[in-house]
Protein backbone atom coordinates (compact mmCIF):
# COMPACT_ATOMS: atom_id res chain seq x y z
CA UNK A 1 0.00 0.00 0.00
CA UNK A 2 2.78 2.18 0.94
CA UNK A 3 4.36 1.01 -2.10
CA UNK A 4 2.04 2.59 -3.86
CA UNK A 5 1.63 5.41 -2.43
CA UNK A 6 4.85 6.75 -3.30
CA UNK A 7 4.36 5.55 -7.21
CA UNK A 8 1.04 7.50 -7.29
CA UNK A 9 3.08 10.59 -6.07
CA UNK A 10 5.72 9.98 -8.59
CA UNK A 11 3.77 9.56 -11.12
CA UNK A 12 1.54 12.66 -10.42
CA UNK A 13 4.70 14.96 -9.32
CA UNK A 14 4.36 16.94 -12.68
CA UNK A 15 1.06 18.21 -11.65
CA UNK A 16 1.87 18.51 -7.67
CA UNK A 17 4.84 20.54 -8.82
CA UNK A 18 2.66 22.87 -11.18
CA UNK A 19 -0.05 23.52 -8.61
CA UNK A 20 1.88 24.33 -5.78
CA UNK A 21 4.63 25.79 -7.44
CA UNK A 22 2.55 27.53 -10.55
CA UNK A 23 -0.60 28.03 -9.26
CA UNK A 24 -1.13 27.63 -5.87
CA UNK A 25 1.45 30.02 -4.75
CA UNK A 26 1.13 32.44 -7.24
CA UNK A 27 -2.57 32.94 -6.13
CA UNK A 28 -1.71 33.50 -2.81
CA UNK A 29 1.28 36.22 -3.86
CA UNK A 30 -1.20 37.67 -6.38
CA UNK A 31 -3.59 37.91 -3.45
CA UNK A 32 -1.06 39.72 -1.14
CA UNK A 33 0.40 41.65 -4.07
CA UNK A 34 -3.55 43.13 -3.91
CA UNK A 35 -2.66 44.80 -0.85
CA UNK A 36 0.24 46.67 -1.74
CA UNK A 37 1.73 49.01 -3.72
CA UNK A 38 3.86 47.27 -6.45
CA UNK A 39 5.42 48.80 -9.36
CA UNK A 40 8.25 45.40 -9.87
CA UNK A 41 10.99 47.69 -9.17
CA UNK A 42 10.75 47.96 -5.45
CA UNK A 43 9.61 45.55 -3.08
CA UNK A 44 5.91 45.77 -2.46
CA UNK A 45 4.51 48.13 0.19
CA UNK A 46 1.66 46.99 2.18
CA UNK A 47 -1.56 49.55 1.99
CA UNK A 48 -4.45 47.60 3.53
CA UNK A 49 -7.32 48.45 1.30
CA UNK A 50 -6.28 50.76 -0.58
CA UNK A 51 -6.51 49.28 -3.89
CA UNK A 52 -9.74 47.95 -3.60
CA UNK A 53 -11.05 51.50 -2.38
CA UNK A 54 -9.03 53.24 -5.51
CA UNK A 55 -10.79 50.67 -8.11
CA UNK A 56 -14.41 51.02 -6.41
CA UNK A 57 -13.49 54.79 -6.94
CA UNK A 58 -12.41 54.59 -10.56
CA UNK A 59 -14.71 55.24 -13.12
CA UNK A 60 -12.33 52.70 -16.03
CA UNK A 61 -12.64 49.93 -13.84
CA UNK A 62 -16.64 50.01 -13.77
CA UNK A 63 -16.61 50.40 -17.40
CA UNK A 64 -14.65 47.70 -18.02
CA UNK A 65 -16.38 45.61 -15.78
CA UNK A 66 -19.83 46.85 -17.66
CA UNK A 67 -18.34 45.94 -21.02
CA UNK A 68 -17.43 42.57 -19.92
CA UNK A 69 -20.52 41.93 -18.46
CA UNK A 70 -22.33 42.93 -21.40
CA UNK A 71 -20.38 41.03 -23.98
CA UNK A 72 -20.73 37.37 -21.56
CA UNK A 73 -24.50 38.23 -20.70
CA UNK A 74 -25.10 38.77 -24.10
CA UNK A 75 -22.37 36.29 -26.02
CA UNK A 76 -22.71 33.29 -24.12
CA UNK A 77 -26.46 32.55 -25.16
CA UNK A 78 -26.08 33.41 -28.85
CA UNK A 79 -23.40 31.05 -28.57
CA UNK A 80 -24.96 28.54 -27.34
CA UNK A 81 -28.61 28.75 -29.09
CA UNK A 82 -26.50 28.88 -31.69
CA UNK A 83 -24.20 26.32 -31.82
CA UNK A 84 -27.25 23.81 -30.66
CA UNK A 85 -29.34 25.02 -33.51
CA UNK A 86 -26.72 23.88 -35.40
CA UNK A 87 -25.63 20.77 -34.07
CA UNK A 88 -29.20 19.81 -34.20
CA UNK A 89 -29.53 20.53 -37.71
CA UNK A 90 -26.43 18.07 -38.46
CA UNK A 91 -27.30 15.35 -36.10
CA UNK A 92 -30.95 14.93 -38.77
CA UNK A 93 -28.34 12.20 -40.35
CA UNK A 94 -28.58 14.76 -43.40
CA UNK A 95 -25.51 14.03 -45.96
CA UNK A 96 -22.11 15.53 -45.80
CA UNK A 97 -22.54 15.87 -42.19
CA UNK A 98 -18.61 15.70 -41.93
CA UNK A 99 -18.35 18.07 -44.35
CA UNK A 100 -20.53 20.83 -42.70
CA UNK A 101 -18.78 19.95 -39.70
CA UNK A 102 -15.58 20.75 -40.91
CA UNK A 103 -16.66 23.89 -42.20
CA UNK A 104 -18.43 24.87 -39.11
CA UNK A 105 -15.13 23.74 -37.06
CA UNK A 106 -12.54 25.67 -39.37
CA UNK A 107 -13.13 28.68 -37.67
CA UNK A 108 -11.82 27.33 -34.14
CA UNK A 109 -8.21 26.28 -35.27
CA UNK A 110 -7.57 29.51 -36.80
CA UNK A 111 -5.03 31.75 -34.08
CA UNK A 112 -6.77 34.02 -32.93
CA UNK A 113 -4.05 36.69 -34.05
CA UNK A 114 -5.15 35.81 -37.97
CA UNK A 115 -8.85 35.72 -37.24
CA UNK A 116 -9.27 38.73 -35.11
CA UNK A 117 -6.66 40.72 -37.92
CA UNK A 118 -9.41 38.76 -40.67
CA UNK A 119 -12.08 40.44 -39.43
CA UNK A 120 -10.56 43.95 -38.69
CA UNK A 121 -10.15 43.75 -42.42
CA UNK A 122 -13.63 42.39 -43.32
CA UNK A 123 -15.08 44.84 -41.12
CA UNK A 124 -13.07 48.03 -42.04
CA UNK A 125 -15.67 50.80 -42.62
CA UNK A 126 -14.10 51.66 -46.14
CA UNK A 127 -12.96 48.48 -48.39
CA UNK A 128 -14.28 45.86 -45.91
CA UNK A 129 -15.77 43.08 -47.51
CA UNK A 130 -19.16 44.20 -45.31
CA UNK A 131 -19.94 47.20 -45.37
CA UNK A 132 -19.28 46.89 -49.78
CA UNK A 133 -22.04 44.43 -49.22
CA UNK A 134 -24.18 45.95 -47.43
CA UNK A 135 -23.77 49.30 -49.50
CA UNK A 136 -24.62 46.97 -52.80
CA UNK A 137 -27.65 45.83 -50.48
CA UNK A 138 -28.47 49.41 -50.17
CA UNK A 139 -28.37 48.99 -46.48
CA UNK A 140 -26.64 51.23 -43.71
CA UNK A 141 -23.19 50.36 -43.55
CA UNK A 142 -21.76 51.36 -40.00
CA UNK A 143 -18.51 51.74 -38.63
CA UNK A 144 -17.68 48.31 -37.03
CA UNK A 145 -15.13 49.07 -35.17
CA UNK A 146 -15.01 52.69 -34.61
CA UNK A 147 -18.51 53.31 -33.67
CA UNK A 148 -19.17 52.60 -29.48
CA UNK A 149 -22.46 51.48 -30.47
CA UNK A 150 -21.37 48.85 -33.02
CA UNK A 151 -17.96 47.33 -31.52
CA UNK A 152 -19.45 45.31 -29.27
CA UNK A 153 -21.95 43.51 -31.33
CA UNK A 154 -19.22 43.29 -33.77
CA UNK A 155 -16.86 40.94 -31.27
CA UNK A 156 -20.34 39.06 -30.83
CA UNK A 157 -20.42 38.21 -34.26
CA UNK A 158 -16.94 37.16 -34.40
CA UNK A 159 -17.52 35.13 -31.71
CA UNK A 160 -20.25 32.62 -32.86
CA UNK A 161 -17.83 32.51 -36.13
CA UNK A 162 -15.40 30.75 -33.75
CA UNK A 163 -18.15 28.41 -32.07
CA UNK A 164 -17.48 25.18 -33.65
CA UNK A 165 -15.68 23.34 -31.22
CA UNK A 166 -18.87 23.86 -29.32
CA UNK A 167 -21.04 22.72 -31.98
CA UNK A 168 -18.54 19.39 -32.15
CA UNK A 169 -19.49 19.01 -28.85
CA UNK A 170 -23.29 19.10 -28.59
CA UNK A 171 -23.42 17.08 -32.08
CA UNK A 172 -21.48 14.55 -30.12
CA UNK A 173 -23.66 14.60 -27.04
CA UNK A 174 -26.89 14.57 -29.48
CA UNK A 175 -25.74 11.70 -31.11
CA UNK A 176 -25.65 9.58 -27.65
CA UNK A 177 -29.27 10.12 -26.57
CA UNK A 178 -30.96 6.58 -27.10
CA UNK A 179 -32.92 6.55 -29.99
CA UNK A 180 -35.16 4.37 -28.04
CA UNK A 181 -36.06 7.72 -26.16
CA UNK A 182 -37.64 9.44 -29.57
CA UNK A 183 -39.03 6.40 -30.77
CA UNK A 184 -41.30 5.84 -28.01
CA UNK A 185 -42.00 9.36 -28.13
CA UNK A 186 -42.72 8.87 -31.81
CA UNK A 187 -45.40 6.23 -30.81
CA UNK A 188 -46.85 8.63 -28.51
CA UNK A 189 -47.32 11.26 -31.17
CA UNK A 190 -44.81 13.82 -30.15
CA UNK A 191 -43.77 16.61 -32.66
CA UNK A 192 -39.91 17.31 -33.51
CA UNK A 193 -40.45 20.56 -30.88
CA UNK A 194 -42.25 18.32 -28.74
CA UNK A 195 -39.11 15.77 -28.99
CA UNK A 196 -36.65 18.84 -28.55
CA UNK A 197 -37.85 19.96 -25.43
CA UNK A 198 -38.87 16.93 -23.71
CA UNK A 199 -36.23 14.66 -24.96
CA UNK A 200 -33.23 16.12 -26.50
CA UNK A 201 -33.16 19.19 -24.41
CA UNK A 202 -32.97 17.43 -20.84
CA UNK A 203 -30.37 14.98 -22.27
CA UNK A 204 -27.99 17.27 -23.35
CA UNK A 205 -28.26 19.46 -20.26
CA UNK A 206 -25.63 18.56 -18.74
CA UNK A 207 -23.48 19.63 -21.43
CA UNK A 208 -25.34 22.75 -21.66
CA UNK A 209 -24.33 23.36 -18.21
CA UNK A 210 -20.57 22.43 -18.57
CA UNK A 211 -20.58 24.74 -22.00
CA UNK A 212 -22.03 27.48 -20.01
CA UNK A 213 -20.09 27.98 -17.37
CA UNK A 214 -16.69 27.69 -19.44
CA UNK A 215 -18.63 30.22 -21.95
CA UNK A 216 -18.77 32.61 -19.18
CA UNK A 217 -15.25 31.71 -17.85
CA UNK A 218 -14.19 32.80 -20.78
CA UNK A 219 -16.11 35.68 -21.37
CA UNK A 220 -14.50 37.50 -18.10
CA UNK A 221 -10.65 36.56 -19.46
CA UNK A 222 -11.54 37.95 -23.08
CA UNK A 223 -8.26 39.50 -24.41
CA UNK A 224 -6.93 39.03 -27.75
CA UNK A 225 -9.41 40.10 -29.99
CA UNK A 226 -10.00 43.44 -28.00
CA UNK A 227 -6.20 43.82 -27.72
CA UNK A 228 -6.04 43.76 -31.70
CA UNK A 229 -8.66 46.00 -32.46
CA UNK A 230 -7.70 48.49 -29.87
CA UNK A 231 -4.42 48.22 -31.41
CA UNK A 232 -5.45 48.64 -34.63
CA UNK A 233 -7.22 51.80 -34.23
CA UNK A 234 -3.89 52.99 -33.01
CA UNK A 235 -4.99 53.07 -29.22
CA UNK A 236 -2.03 52.36 -27.72
CA UNK A 237 -0.45 55.73 -29.05
CA UNK A 238 -3.51 57.70 -28.68
CA UNK A 239 -4.10 57.48 -25.07
CA UNK A 240 -7.61 55.66 -25.80
CA UNK A 241 -6.70 51.96 -24.15
CA UNK A 242 -9.86 50.81 -24.96
CA UNK A 243 -11.30 51.61 -28.05
CA UNK A 244 -13.18 54.57 -29.49
CA UNK A 245 -14.93 55.99 -26.41
CA UNK A 246 -13.66 52.75 -24.41
CA UNK A 247 -16.33 50.43 -25.90
CA UNK A 248 -13.75 47.68 -25.94
CA UNK A 249 -11.73 48.33 -22.57
CA UNK A 250 -12.54 44.92 -20.82
CA UNK A 251 -12.03 43.86 -17.53
CA UNK A 252 -8.94 41.36 -19.06
CA UNK A 253 -7.81 44.50 -20.83
CA UNK A 254 -7.58 47.06 -18.22
CA UNK A 255 -5.84 44.71 -15.84
CA UNK A 256 -3.27 44.46 -18.28
CA UNK A 257 -2.78 47.58 -19.28
CA UNK A 258 -2.61 48.52 -14.87
CA UNK A 259 0.10 45.37 -14.85
CA UNK A 260 2.34 46.14 -17.85
CA UNK A 261 1.84 49.57 -19.11
CA UNK A 262 1.20 51.47 -15.93
CA UNK A 263 3.46 48.89 -13.77
CA UNK A 264 0.43 49.36 -10.87
CA UNK A 265 1.37 45.50 -9.81
CA UNK A 266 -1.08 46.20 -6.46
CA UNK A 267 -4.08 47.24 -8.43
CA UNK A 268 -3.95 44.65 -11.16
CA UNK A 269 -3.56 41.62 -8.76
CA UNK A 270 -6.62 43.09 -6.65
CA UNK A 271 -8.34 43.58 -10.09
CA UNK A 272 -7.64 39.55 -10.90
CA UNK A 273 -8.91 38.69 -7.40
CA UNK A 274 -11.96 40.30 -7.72
CA UNK A 275 -12.54 38.61 -10.82
CA UNK A 276 -11.69 35.62 -8.78
CA UNK A 277 -14.18 36.16 -6.40
CA UNK A 278 -16.86 36.98 -9.45
CA UNK A 279 -16.28 33.99 -11.61
CA UNK A 280 -16.30 31.99 -8.48
CA UNK A 281 -19.60 33.33 -7.33
CA UNK A 282 -21.30 33.39 -10.70
CA UNK A 283 -20.32 29.47 -11.69
CA UNK A 284 -21.58 28.73 -7.43
CA UNK A 285 -24.86 30.56 -8.87
CA UNK A 286 -25.08 28.68 -12.05
CA UNK A 287 -24.54 25.40 -10.13
CA UNK A 288 -27.63 25.73 -7.52
CA UNK A 289 -29.89 26.83 -10.38
CA UNK A 290 -28.83 24.24 -12.76
CA UNK A 291 -30.45 22.16 -10.22
CA UNK A 292 -33.66 22.92 -11.33
CA UNK A 293 -33.19 22.40 -14.94
CA UNK A 294 -30.34 20.22 -15.37
CA UNK A 295 -31.11 16.21 -14.94
CA UNK A 296 -28.05 13.79 -14.76
CA UNK A 297 -28.49 10.09 -16.24
CA UNK A 298 -32.06 10.49 -17.24
CA UNK A 299 -32.92 7.21 -18.81
CA UNK B 1 -47.07 2.45 -53.23
CA UNK B 2 -45.96 2.88 -49.55
CA UNK B 3 -42.36 3.52 -50.80
CA UNK B 4 -43.26 6.37 -53.32
CA UNK B 5 -44.83 8.07 -50.67
CA UNK B 6 -42.32 7.84 -48.10
CA UNK B 7 -39.29 9.60 -50.05
CA UNK B 8 -40.75 12.66 -50.78
CA UNK B 9 -41.50 13.01 -47.49
CA UNK B 10 -38.09 11.91 -46.00
CA UNK B 11 -36.76 14.36 -48.92
CA UNK B 12 -38.78 17.55 -47.50
CA UNK B 13 -38.08 16.74 -44.57
CA UNK B 14 -34.13 17.18 -44.87
CA UNK B 15 -34.46 19.98 -47.47
CA UNK B 16 -34.87 22.54 -44.82
CA UNK B 17 -31.86 21.54 -43.16
CA UNK B 18 -29.86 21.49 -46.09
CA UNK B 19 -30.63 24.55 -47.12
CA UNK B 20 -30.03 26.07 -44.07
CA UNK B 21 -26.54 24.40 -43.24
CA UNK B 22 -25.48 25.17 -46.86
CA UNK B 23 -26.30 28.94 -46.24
CA UNK B 24 -24.92 29.23 -42.76
CA UNK B 25 -21.81 26.91 -44.60
CA UNK B 26 -21.36 29.44 -47.06
CA UNK B 27 -21.55 32.67 -44.31
CA UNK B 28 -19.01 30.97 -42.53
CA UNK B 29 -16.70 30.09 -45.40
CA UNK B 30 -16.83 33.46 -46.89
CA UNK B 31 -14.34 34.82 -44.73
CA UNK B 32 -11.54 32.51 -45.21
CA UNK B 33 -12.43 32.99 -49.07
CA UNK B 34 -12.07 36.77 -48.06
CA UNK B 35 -8.72 36.24 -46.40
CA UNK B 36 -7.39 34.04 -49.50
CA UNK B 37 -8.73 36.39 -51.85
CA UNK B 38 -7.10 39.61 -50.41
CA UNK B 39 -4.17 38.05 -50.03
CA UNK B 40 -3.58 37.40 -53.73
CA UNK B 41 -4.55 41.13 -54.41
CA UNK B 42 -2.43 44.70 -55.28
CA UNK B 43 -2.94 47.47 -52.35
CA UNK B 44 -4.51 49.24 -55.41
CA UNK B 45 -7.08 46.85 -56.52
CA UNK B 46 -7.96 46.36 -52.07
CA UNK B 47 -8.38 50.38 -51.85
CA UNK B 48 -10.33 50.35 -55.10
CA UNK B 49 -14.12 51.11 -54.26
CA UNK B 50 -15.05 48.69 -56.67
CA UNK B 51 -16.18 45.20 -54.95
CA UNK B 52 -14.17 42.11 -56.54
CA UNK B 53 -14.71 38.78 -55.06
CA UNK B 54 -11.68 37.30 -56.74
CA UNK B 55 -8.41 39.35 -57.48
CA UNK B 56 -8.30 40.76 -61.31
CA UNK B 57 -4.96 39.86 -61.35
CA UNK B 58 -3.28 37.16 -58.84
CA UNK B 59 -0.33 38.93 -56.91
CA UNK B 60 1.30 35.41 -55.54
CA UNK B 61 4.88 37.93 -54.92
CA UNK B 62 2.83 38.95 -51.90
CA UNK B 63 4.11 36.09 -50.19
CA UNK B 64 7.36 36.63 -51.25
CA UNK B 65 7.07 40.08 -50.17
CA UNK B 66 6.05 38.97 -46.33
CA UNK B 67 9.28 36.89 -46.36
CA UNK B 68 11.44 40.47 -47.43
CA UNK B 69 9.04 42.91 -45.11
CA UNK B 70 9.28 40.80 -41.89
CA UNK B 71 11.84 38.03 -40.63
CA UNK B 72 9.15 35.25 -41.09
CA UNK B 73 11.34 32.64 -41.44
CA UNK B 74 12.84 33.54 -37.80
CA UNK B 75 9.56 33.82 -36.49
CA UNK B 76 8.55 30.87 -37.37
CA UNK B 77 11.61 28.90 -36.23
CA UNK B 78 10.63 30.51 -32.93
CA UNK B 79 7.30 29.36 -32.62
CA UNK B 80 8.41 25.85 -33.58
CA UNK B 81 10.67 25.90 -31.31
CA UNK B 82 8.38 27.36 -28.26
CA UNK B 83 5.62 24.71 -29.75
CA UNK B 84 7.88 21.41 -29.93
CA UNK B 85 9.20 21.73 -26.58
CA UNK B 86 5.35 22.45 -25.06
CA UNK B 87 4.08 19.56 -26.59
CA UNK B 88 6.71 17.18 -25.58
CA UNK B 89 6.44 18.54 -22.06
CA UNK B 90 2.86 18.58 -22.27
CA UNK B 91 2.71 14.90 -23.49
CA UNK B 92 5.25 13.66 -21.02
CA UNK B 93 3.54 15.36 -17.61
CA UNK B 94 0.05 14.77 -18.96
CA UNK B 95 0.28 10.83 -19.33
CA UNK B 96 2.18 10.19 -16.03
CA UNK B 97 -0.33 12.39 -14.17
CA UNK B 98 -3.23 10.66 -15.74
CA UNK B 99 -1.63 7.18 -15.43
CA UNK B 100 -1.39 8.01 -11.54
CA UNK B 101 -5.15 8.91 -11.18
CA UNK B 102 -6.17 6.09 -12.95
CA UNK B 103 -4.12 2.98 -12.92
CA UNK B 104 -2.30 3.46 -9.81
CA UNK B 105 -4.39 2.03 -6.54
CA UNK B 106 -3.70 4.76 -4.08
CA UNK B 107 -5.77 7.37 -1.52
CA UNK B 108 -4.65 10.37 -3.10
CA UNK B 109 -5.98 10.17 -6.03
CA UNK B 110 -9.49 10.90 -5.20
CA UNK B 111 -8.34 14.15 -3.92
CA UNK B 112 -6.29 14.94 -6.55
CA UNK B 113 -8.61 14.64 -9.16
CA UNK B 114 -11.65 17.18 -8.04
CA UNK B 115 -8.43 19.66 -7.79
CA UNK B 116 -7.30 19.39 -11.02
CA UNK B 117 -11.20 19.56 -12.53
CA UNK B 118 -11.05 22.79 -10.23
CA UNK B 119 -8.30 24.58 -11.33
CA UNK B 120 -9.98 24.18 -14.63
CA UNK B 121 -11.91 26.89 -13.40
CA UNK B 122 -9.58 29.74 -12.24
CA UNK B 123 -8.99 32.35 -14.40
CA UNK B 124 -5.17 32.80 -15.56
CA UNK B 125 -5.28 36.63 -14.65
CA UNK B 126 -5.05 35.50 -10.89
CA UNK B 127 -1.61 33.51 -11.70
CA UNK B 128 -0.32 36.11 -14.68
CA UNK B 129 1.55 38.99 -12.02
CA UNK B 130 3.04 36.86 -9.97
CA UNK B 131 4.40 33.83 -12.30
CA UNK B 132 5.57 36.92 -13.97
CA UNK B 133 7.40 38.18 -10.56
CA UNK B 134 8.46 34.63 -10.46
CA UNK B 135 10.01 34.17 -13.76
CA UNK B 136 11.78 37.31 -13.22
CA UNK B 137 13.33 36.43 -10.24
CA UNK B 138 14.85 33.72 -12.19
CA UNK B 139 16.33 36.01 -14.47
CA UNK B 140 13.96 34.18 -17.11
CA UNK B 141 12.05 36.83 -18.48
CA UNK B 142 13.39 37.38 -21.92
CA UNK B 143 14.03 33.63 -22.55
CA UNK B 144 11.82 30.94 -23.64
CA UNK B 145 11.39 29.08 -20.54
CA UNK B 146 8.29 30.84 -19.16
CA UNK B 147 6.37 29.72 -22.42
CA UNK B 148 7.72 26.13 -22.04
CA UNK B 149 8.13 25.22 -18.26
CA UNK B 150 4.35 25.62 -17.21
CA UNK B 151 3.51 22.74 -20.02
CA UNK B 152 5.78 19.88 -18.16
CA UNK B 153 3.68 20.51 -15.40
CA UNK B 154 0.44 19.31 -17.06
CA UNK B 155 -2.48 20.97 -18.53
CA UNK B 156 -5.62 20.49 -16.00
CA UNK B 157 -7.84 20.02 -19.42
CA UNK B 158 -5.70 17.51 -21.00
CA UNK B 159 -4.93 15.59 -17.96
CA UNK B 160 -9.11 15.13 -17.71
CA UNK B 161 -8.71 13.96 -21.43
CA UNK B 162 -6.04 11.36 -20.98
CA UNK B 163 -7.77 10.21 -17.68
CA UNK B 164 -10.97 9.89 -19.17
CA UNK B 165 -9.26 7.69 -21.92
CA UNK B 166 -7.53 5.52 -19.93
CA UNK B 167 -10.40 4.37 -17.85
CA UNK B 168 -11.63 2.57 -20.69
CA UNK B 169 -8.71 0.65 -20.74
CA UNK B 170 -9.02 -2.77 -18.49
CA UNK B 171 -7.01 -2.50 -15.61
CA UNK B 172 -6.26 -6.38 -15.78
CA UNK B 173 -3.87 -5.53 -18.25
CA UNK B 174 -2.19 -3.45 -16.16
CA UNK B 175 -2.13 -6.28 -12.85
CA UNK B 176 -1.22 -9.00 -15.24
CA UNK B 177 2.20 -7.14 -15.85
CA UNK B 178 2.48 -6.10 -12.06
CA UNK B 179 2.18 -9.76 -11.56
CA UNK B 180 4.79 -10.60 -14.03
CA UNK B 181 7.05 -8.48 -11.74
CA UNK B 182 7.47 -5.65 -14.31
CA UNK B 183 8.30 -2.23 -13.44
CA UNK B 184 5.61 0.55 -12.98
CA UNK B 185 7.59 2.91 -15.46
CA UNK B 186 7.95 0.29 -17.50
CA UNK B 187 3.80 -0.93 -17.69
CA UNK B 188 3.46 2.93 -18.42
CA UNK B 189 5.61 3.32 -21.16
CA UNK B 190 5.79 -0.06 -22.93
CA UNK B 191 1.66 -1.37 -22.00
CA UNK B 192 -0.32 1.95 -21.26
CA UNK B 193 1.40 4.64 -23.70
CA UNK B 194 1.21 1.83 -27.14
CA UNK B 195 -2.93 1.64 -26.35
CA UNK B 196 -3.48 5.35 -25.87
CA UNK B 197 -2.04 6.86 -29.30
CA UNK B 198 -5.09 8.25 -30.48
CA UNK B 199 -5.73 10.20 -27.18
CA UNK B 200 -1.76 11.27 -26.94
CA UNK B 201 -2.50 12.58 -31.01
CA UNK B 202 -5.60 14.92 -29.42
CA UNK B 203 -3.48 16.46 -26.79
CA UNK B 204 -0.45 16.96 -28.70
CA UNK B 205 -2.59 18.37 -31.13
CA UNK B 206 -4.61 20.60 -29.09
CA UNK B 207 -1.30 21.47 -27.67
CA UNK B 208 0.61 22.76 -30.61
CA UNK B 209 -2.18 24.70 -31.84
CA UNK B 210 -2.78 26.50 -28.94
CA UNK B 211 1.18 26.77 -28.22
CA UNK B 212 1.02 28.22 -31.64
CA UNK B 213 -1.72 30.38 -31.29
CA UNK B 214 -0.69 31.58 -28.02
CA UNK B 215 -0.55 35.88 -27.97
CA UNK B 216 -0.22 36.82 -24.19
CA UNK B 217 2.41 34.70 -23.41
CA UNK B 218 4.66 36.17 -25.74
CA UNK B 219 3.32 39.59 -25.75
CA UNK B 220 4.24 39.61 -21.85
CA UNK B 221 7.26 37.02 -21.81
CA UNK B 222 9.09 38.39 -25.01
CA UNK B 223 11.02 41.40 -25.07
CA UNK B 224 13.48 41.12 -27.78
CA UNK B 225 12.54 41.40 -31.72
CA UNK B 226 14.78 38.48 -32.70
CA UNK B 227 12.69 36.01 -30.74
CA UNK B 228 9.63 37.03 -31.26
CA UNK B 229 6.80 34.26 -32.06
CA UNK B 230 4.73 34.87 -35.32
CA UNK B 231 1.59 36.12 -33.40
CA UNK B 232 3.80 39.11 -32.07
CA UNK B 233 5.03 39.57 -35.86
CA UNK B 234 1.90 39.70 -36.93
CA UNK B 235 0.75 42.79 -34.56
CA UNK B 236 3.78 44.37 -35.21
CA UNK B 237 3.10 44.48 -39.16
CA UNK B 238 -0.33 45.96 -38.31
CA UNK B 239 0.52 48.76 -35.40
CA UNK B 240 1.92 51.02 -37.81
CA UNK B 241 -0.11 53.90 -39.11
CA UNK B 242 -0.73 52.39 -42.53
CA UNK B 243 -1.24 48.98 -42.97
CA UNK B 244 -0.66 46.84 -46.08
CA UNK B 245 -3.69 44.18 -45.90
CA UNK B 246 -2.29 42.24 -48.95
CA UNK B 247 0.70 41.50 -46.94
CA UNK B 248 -1.26 41.16 -43.88
CA UNK B 249 -3.57 38.76 -45.08
CA UNK B 250 -0.90 36.59 -46.66
CA UNK B 251 0.99 36.74 -43.66
CA UNK B 252 -1.89 35.47 -41.88
CA UNK B 253 -2.42 32.62 -44.30
CA UNK B 254 0.85 31.53 -44.31
CA UNK B 255 0.50 31.49 -40.20
CA UNK B 256 -2.44 29.17 -40.27
CA UNK B 257 -1.65 27.38 -42.94
CA UNK B 258 0.33 24.57 -40.75
CA UNK B 259 -2.69 24.22 -38.71
CA UNK B 260 -5.61 23.97 -41.41
CA UNK B 261 -2.66 21.05 -42.93
CA UNK B 262 -2.41 19.43 -39.84
CA UNK B 263 -6.10 19.76 -39.41
CA UNK B 264 -6.87 17.73 -42.46
CA UNK B 265 -4.44 15.02 -42.22
CA UNK B 266 -5.80 14.30 -38.24
CA UNK B 267 -9.39 15.63 -38.43
CA UNK B 268 -10.44 12.29 -36.48
CA UNK B 269 -8.05 13.27 -33.77
CA UNK B 270 -9.92 16.44 -33.09
CA UNK B 271 -13.35 15.64 -33.09
CA UNK B 272 -12.69 12.78 -31.32
CA UNK B 273 -10.31 14.07 -28.28
CA UNK B 274 -13.41 17.23 -28.13
CA UNK B 275 -15.77 14.49 -27.72
CA UNK B 276 -13.76 12.94 -25.21
CA UNK B 277 -13.66 15.60 -22.90
CA UNK B 278 -17.49 17.23 -23.83
CA UNK B 279 -19.76 13.99 -23.53
CA UNK B 280 -18.68 12.90 -19.97
CA UNK B 281 -18.00 16.36 -18.76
Amino acid sequence: MRGNTIKGLLFASPWLIGFFGLTLYPILLSGYYGFTKFNVFQPPEFIGLDNYIALFHDDLFWKSLRNTCYNTLIGTPVNLVFAIFIATLLNMKVRGMKIYRTVFYMPTIVPLAASTLLWIWILNGQYGLMNMLLTKLGLYAPSWLGDPAYTKPSLIMIGVWAVGNVIVIFLASLQDVPASLYESAEIDGANFMKKFIHITLPSISPIILFQLILQVINGFQYFTQAYFIIGSSGGLNNNLIGGTENSLLFYAIYLYHNAFLYLKMGKASAMAWMMFVIIGFVTWVIFRLSKKWVTYGGE
Amino acid sequence: MSTNQARPKTFRKKIIPHTILILLGLVFSIPFMWLIATSLKSLNEISNSTLTLLPRHYHWDNYIRVFERIPYVRFSLNTLYVTVMSVIGQIISSTLVAYSLTKIDWQGKKLIFPIVIATMLIPYQVTLIPLYIIFQKLHLVGTYWPLIIPAFTGAPFYIFLLRQFFMTLPDSLVQAARIDGARELHIFARIVLPLCKPAIASVAIFTFISTWSDFLGPLIYLNDNKMYTLTLGLQAFMAEHYVEWDLLMAASVLFTLPIIVMFFFAQKYFIEGIALTGIKG
